[in-house]
């Protein structure tokens, strides 16, 4: 048996199809995934990620420690109630996890991690926050996650919240973030749609839910979760990008915060280098043209080498197969792709795909 | 609880089989397996002409989340092939023993068909693998 998150019961219950997840047992549908995925770009749906890992970085010295342990600069925020993304990087400039950072106030950041990655993670960060002074690092082990998303999610989630806090929580602005009572809410998620995501204590899960389930926001798995995301142009951890990739072969160069120039972090020398180099690899979107679908770990030929796709599926909003993929350099606009043993023509596309309900490449 | 026809032979790999009244095979996978799948988003049938042993892998379902073989009950020759799937695969979660049929197959022994499990092993297989 693997973990469980607080509302385990409620998803059996809804019968979801439950399955292992990085040792948690979660609910990849509850019925047609297809119908969740569509229910998202339409309406608002709901998602349990509570065994996603809360990490408070609190204190004096939290701001500069933020500051040397991601590539992105946590400096770029303009105020508390802001939210970054970015990664975390080894000296090589390896990915250890993707991330977003959230700025409460003064001296308390919040971090939500990979459950997958968790314990590479804490003790990645706990051995760096000793060498820096006033630094406290907390996991949020009794908490909930709730992502809702769809342009009705908003709205009938800040209907939950005690009356004084919905309209301050209505204008979060995309990528803020505040704490209502004991209610943190952040304008963020991983479908390319609006929504919240909100962690709670756990014993307000249920409450939080039921409270959903009633104002008509539907249950969502984990397998719409992945073609959502995907749609969106978002990578996943441990698919698109590991320790042996950086932020620079895997569509991520924008998250690396390079200005100013002084500030060291962790892995900044290899990915200068690395820069100065060229980094000839490409990471893209593809539409699959020809029959069959996409999947991870397919090879991909072009004139340029050989490539590979990191993640593929079906788009429920495209009905077409698309996938990310890494190519060798400059392949042109389609390469082929070897699908059991047959090589089927793709169309090399940036990502997203899809955003806030819209198809945003050509079919 | 899914769906299991008394007048079917099933496989391990949980196909289900059709004994026609020519002698033919239609083949097909189970509601258990539809469902265990998920959406199905693509089906590549296997081509006519084309001779399988018993337990080859001759077709392919691909659902949302990932591609499952579909494996030759019995060793047979492919004889219809229900090749409009990879358009609807849908038919295959809708109506796994009508519609969602995959291919049909003339068996090089007949009597193959026999050491196929019937309902109650077929169930009781399921039930088992459900503790």
């Amino acid at each position: 048996m693997g973990n469980r998150t607080p509302l385990y019961d409620q998803h059996v219950a809804l019968g979801a199809r439950m399955v292992d997840f990085g040792g948690w047992d979660m609910p990849v549908n509850y019925g047609s995934q297809i119908e969740e995925h569509h229910k998202v770009r339409q309406e608002a749906g709901v998602f349990d990620v509570s065994h996603m890992t809360v990490v408070d970085v609190e204190g004096s010295g939290a701001r500069d420690f933020l500051r040397y342990l991601l590539a992105n600069d946590v400096a770029k925020l303009k105020g508390p109630g802001r939210a970054i993304y970015g990664c975390m990087l080894d000296e090589q400039g390896g990915i250890i996890d993707d991330l977003i950072t959230y700025w409460r106030e003064e001296g308390r950041y919040r971090l939500v991690v990979n459950a997958a990655t968790r314990e590479k993670d804490l003790n990645w960060i706990m051995r760096h926050a000793e060498r820096f002074d006033g630094v406290t690092v907390i996991e949020q082990a009794d908490t909930a996650l709730l992502a809702i998303q769809g342009p009705a999610a908003r709205e009938r989630a800040a209907a939950l919240l005690p009356g004084e806090h919905r309209e301050a929580a209505m204008a979060l602005k995309p990528f803020g973030c505040g704490d209502f009572g004991d209610v943190f809410v952040a304008r963020t998620g991983y479908t390319g749609e609006d929504g919240f995501e909100i962690v709670i204590p756990a014993e307000q899960a249920q409450r939080w839910w039921q409270g959903l389930m009633e104002a008509g926001v539907v249950p969502v798995g984990l397998g719409a979760r992945d073609t959502l995301r995907l749609e969106a142009g978002l990578n996943l951890y441990g698919s698109d990008m590991d320790e042996s990739v950086t932020p620079l072969e895997s569509g991520l160069a924008w998250t690396v915060a390079w200005e100013p120039a002084e500030r060291d972090f962790i892995g900044r020398q290899a990915l200068e280098k690395r820069r100065a180099e060229g980094a000839s690899e490409k990471f893209v979107g593809l539409i699959l043209e020809g029959r069959g679908v996409l999947r991870a770990g397919q090879t991909i030929v072009c004139g340029a080498g050989e490539g590979v796709t990191t993640s593929g599926s079906y788009s429920p909003t495209l009905e077409r197969s698309i996938g990310l993929a890494r190519l060798p350099g400059d392949c042109g606009e389609t390469v082929e792709v070897e699908i059991r043993k047959r090589r089927v023509p793709a169309r090399v596309v940036k990502p997203p795909f899809v955003r806030q309900g819209e198809i945003k490449v050509a079919l | 609880m899914s769906n299991v026809p008394a007048e079917l032979k099933y496989s391990k790999n949980h196909e289900w089989v059709r004994v026609e009244d020519d002698g033919s095979l239609t083949v097909g996978i189970t509601d258990h397996a539809q469902a265990a799948l998920g959406d199905l988003v693509y089906v590549e049938a296997p081509e006519v002409g084309e001779s399988y042993g018993a337990g080859d892998a001759c077709a392919v379902v691909e659902s949302v989340k990932a591609a499952s073989d579909v494996y030759s009950p019995v060793a047979g020759e492919v004889i219809e092939s229900h090749e409009s799937l990879a358009d609807e695969p849908e038919h295959v979660n809708e109506d796994p023993y009508g519609e969602g049929w995959i291919f049909r197959l003339r068996p090089d022994k007949p009597e193959d068909v026999d050491a196929l499990l019937d309902v109650d092993g077929y169930q009781k297989m399921l039930e088992e693998e459900d503790v």
